[in-house]
């Protein structure tokens, strides 16, 4: 006991500030993708050709990115020859709508609206969650299960993942659905009790990600499922999806959320 | 052990397929099974019909022989099965009968591979359910959704009263298609398909497909390169084998290593996001070597940080290694012992815990493992225990390797332009994961695409290995079992 205690003391605090702080991020870290195409070449078609998942959207001088498809894989940013693309610091990524993570150059990023008042009152300061893989590669699941660490320590929010979802209050999913999942998810989803929040986790199940078109896999939760809260990333970092996850329940300090800088 | 009838592969060497004849059946078949009856395994079989034969590709791993071996030949749609001798075999006859409609006679459980019953996918023929019967069995079935956030697979228990009799894993629920999707490669989503094979092990299947494809395009990885690479192996192997030591305890109700090792973990996947600015590892590893260098800033934060890491984790695990009652939850229990995974093929952490000293950077210590490779480290008993004791070695020889060779890191350039694979060529790579043996099997067509390319998780193989584990075992023994072998679900599905 007095080794345990002892190892504990020396271990210390791990629990993170956030959100009143943002701990040390890694330099190079892929956070919100900034683009301008005013240094695009004519005719350039270098950072489309290269992605893996066609995520970009417009050319040329309307330039954007659908963060949905994203795989922040940072192949657009090695073929380009101007250096349009360019990743952020920013984890701020969440969205409500999937039409929201259509990021064209001259916008800025539309972050995800808290819940309406009646949902927001409910689970405001108490959500269950539970958990369906449906394709993933255990990447978001892991970044996921982070979350319940002392690091981020979720319980401290009110957010917990249960056993069953009967006694959920929504679905996170994460995968792009595959043929061989879609009876479970529905069969899952129809379990949870009305009303019900649905967060799809990654690239996949926003929109197949890398397996957009295959198929063996439905493209995204949304396709199966209505979808609350939508959270970019491949997979997304433990910061982004605890981000989304305090929009959601409008949670997030003012004084974090309008910095002006992002976070 | 050495025959001619199989062609030695070296580290980056690749074949024109028309200088590897195909053997007969029956050839074939001996060929395979006196490799395994000679302390071989089989590590890869790939199989495609080609009029009315399945024209099939092996890949031979003999531990200690320093290379690979191919082997090439042709079995008839019907012939007979191999597991009942060979029972390594189980899985590869299965999918050969699943995609190619052959028959192996003999076989015992024929089951599809990744097609389910009532899936909606298929109509579910071909499967049949493994049932013991009698007035005290009952059956316990779990999943595919589970209680915690982990991937999707169905398990089912034949027990009587506490005790398993048998366990059957049914999986197939993370089959994205991507065996299919990347024949025609590469191309630009090719990479992105291996490093979500099993996207925790991004970087062990990105190292396999690199080397993979710069033998088959005759490219020769700057040194630099291929250490940074075997660092990253190391971090990936360092993130899970902590984090399994975390589930581990929790399972048996000991938080104190089980909050520690989260937090650790977490720490460790940092190291590889300060590599490349991702906890997995995503786009570090290209053909051709990795697409970010380090500085010498970074080289001082990662030897600090792995310092701090290799004190805290191994005071976190000896915490629960002193703890006599979460020591007796792992004694004895879920035994695999050095014959069954013999037979079963078993590889990587669940194997050395039996004492069978298998482990590809030693059997193949080639490009970054000529000079320096991590200790290898056996444990003798096969239970849980020694499967935790395992990896509490494994994580003290990682740290060491990366502590000898980051300070010495060669220098030079960090990635190399590759050429495109070679018309009608062959090759195969073996890279140890965090899991075991990752092997990748590529064969080219006229234009230098894949016509074939086989991808083989480590959990092919260790799924069979926790189903026996499990027989006689207390059916709440399960989670410490299951997560004792830790497998990958997508990695298996693909």
């Amino acid at each position: 006991m007095r080794t345990i205690l002892g190892e504990r003391l020396k271990q210390g605090t791990a629990t993170i500030a956030y959100p009143g702080q943002l701990p040390m991020l890694p330099p190079r870290l892929r956070g919100l993708p900034e683009i301008t195409p005013s240094k695009c070449t004519q005719g350039c078609r270098a950072c489309i050709d290269a992605c893996p998942t066609q995520a970009f959207i417009g050319e040329g001088a309307t330039l954007g990115i659908d963060l949905g498809r994203c795989l922040f894989c940072t192949d657009c940013m090695e073929a380009c020859p101007t250096g349009v693309v360019r990743f952020t610091q920013d984890i701020a990524l969440a969205t409500r709508g999937r039409a929201d993570l259509l990021l064209h150059a001259d916008q800025t990023h539309k972050r995800a609206a808290a819940l309406e008042e009646h949902t927001r009152r409910l689970f405001g300061r108490s959500l269950h969650l539970r958990q369906v893989s449906a394709g993933g590669c255990n990447g978001c699941e892991t970044d996921v299960n982070v979350l319940s660490t002392i690091v981020f320590d979720l319980s401290r929010f009110g957010i917990k993942f249960v056993a069953s979802p009967r006694h959920a209050d929504g679905l996170l999913i994460t995968g792009p659905v595959t043929r061989n999942m879609e009876l479970a998810l529905r069969k899952t989803y129809e379990a949870v009790p009305d009303p019900k929040v649905v967060i799809a986790v990654g690239a996949c199940a926003i929109s197949g990600g890398p397996f957009i078109d295959l198929p063996q896999v439905r493209n995204g939760a949304d396709s199966v499922v209505p979808v609350d809260l939508y959270i970019p990333g491949c997979p997304p970092h433990p910061l982004t999806i605890l981000d989304g996850l305090l929009r959601l329940l409008g949670r997030l300090p003012d004084a974090v959320v309008d910095d002006g800088k992002g976070l | 052990m050495e025959s001619t009838n199989l062609t030695k592969l070296h580290y980056g060497q690749r074949y024109s397929v028309d200088s590897i004849p195909p053997l007969d059946s029956v050839t074939l078949l001996h060929e395979l099974e006196s490799t395994v009856n000679g302390s071989g395994a089989i590590a890869a079989l790939s199989g495609a019909q080609a009029y009315s034969m399945i024209d099939t590709w092996g890949v031979v791993h003999f531990p200690g022989m320093q290379s690979l071996l191919l082997c090439h030949g042709t079995l008839p749609m019907e012939y007979p099965a191999l597991t009942p001798r060979v029972p390594q075999m189980h899985l590869f006859e299965r999918e050969f009968a699943e995609e190619l409609g052959a028959r192996p006679l003999g076989h015992p459980w024929l089951t599809p591979v990744r097609t389910l019953p009532g899936s909606g996918a298929d109509d579910g023929q071909g499967w049949r359910w493994g049932r013991i019967e009698g007035p005290a069995v009952h059956e316990v079935s779990v999943g595919p959704v589970h209680a915690g956030v982990i991937e999707p697979g169905h398990f089912r228990f034949q027990c009587s009263g506490e005790r398993v009799l048998h366990l059957e894993v049914a999986l197939g629920y993370q089959h994205r298609g991507i065996a299919q999707a990347l024949l025609g490669g590469p191309t630009v989503r090719t990479p992105h398909l291996i490093e979500t094979a099993a996207g925790d092990t991004s970087v062990g299947h990105m190292v396999a497909y690199c080397q993979l494809l710069e033998a088959l395009g005759g490219c020769e990885v700057p040194p630099r390169a291929e250490q940074l690479r075997a660092i990253a192996l190391e971090l990936e192997r360092l993130a899970n084998h902590i984090g399994d030591l975390g589930t581990l305890s929790g399972d048996v109700a000991f938080q104190p290593t089980a909050a520690m090792c989260g937090r650790l973990r977490g720490d460790a996947l940092n190291m590889t996001a300060r590599l490349c600015g991702n906890r997995f590892g995503r786009a570090l590893v290209i053909p051709g070597g990795v697409r970010f260098d380090v500085s010498p800033e970074d080289v001082d934060w990662l030897l600090t940080s792995v310092e701090r890491l290799e004190r805290e984790a191994l005071a976190a695990a000896g915490l629960l290694l002193d703890h006599a009652v979460a020591r007796s939850r792992f004694e004895q229990t879920g035994t695999l012992d050095a014959t069954a995974c013999t037979q079963l093929g078993i590889v990587g952490p669940p194997a050395r815990a039996a004492g069978v000293p298998q482990d590809v950077r030693h059997d193949l210590p080639d490009g970054p493992y000529a000079a320096v490779r991590p200790a290898l480290v056996t444990q003798q008993q096969g239970d849980v225990l020694a499967r935790v004791l395992q990896r509490v070695d494994e994580v003290r020889a990682s740290i060491d390797f990366i502590q000898q060779v980051l300070p010495r890191l060669p220098r030079g350039r960090h990635a190399t332009d590759c050429d495109p694979p070679a018309a009608h060529s062959v090759s195969a790579t073996a890279v140890e994961g965090w899991r075991g043996r990752i092997c990748h099997l590529a064969i080219t067509g006229d234009n230098g695409r894949f016509s074939r390319y086989k991808i083989v998780d480590p959990s092919v193989f260790n799924w069979a290995g926790l189903a026996v584990a499990m027989r006689g075992q207390e059916i709440s023994d399960f989670p410490v079992c299951n997560k004792s072998f830790n497998l990958s679900y997508c990695g298996h599905d693909l």
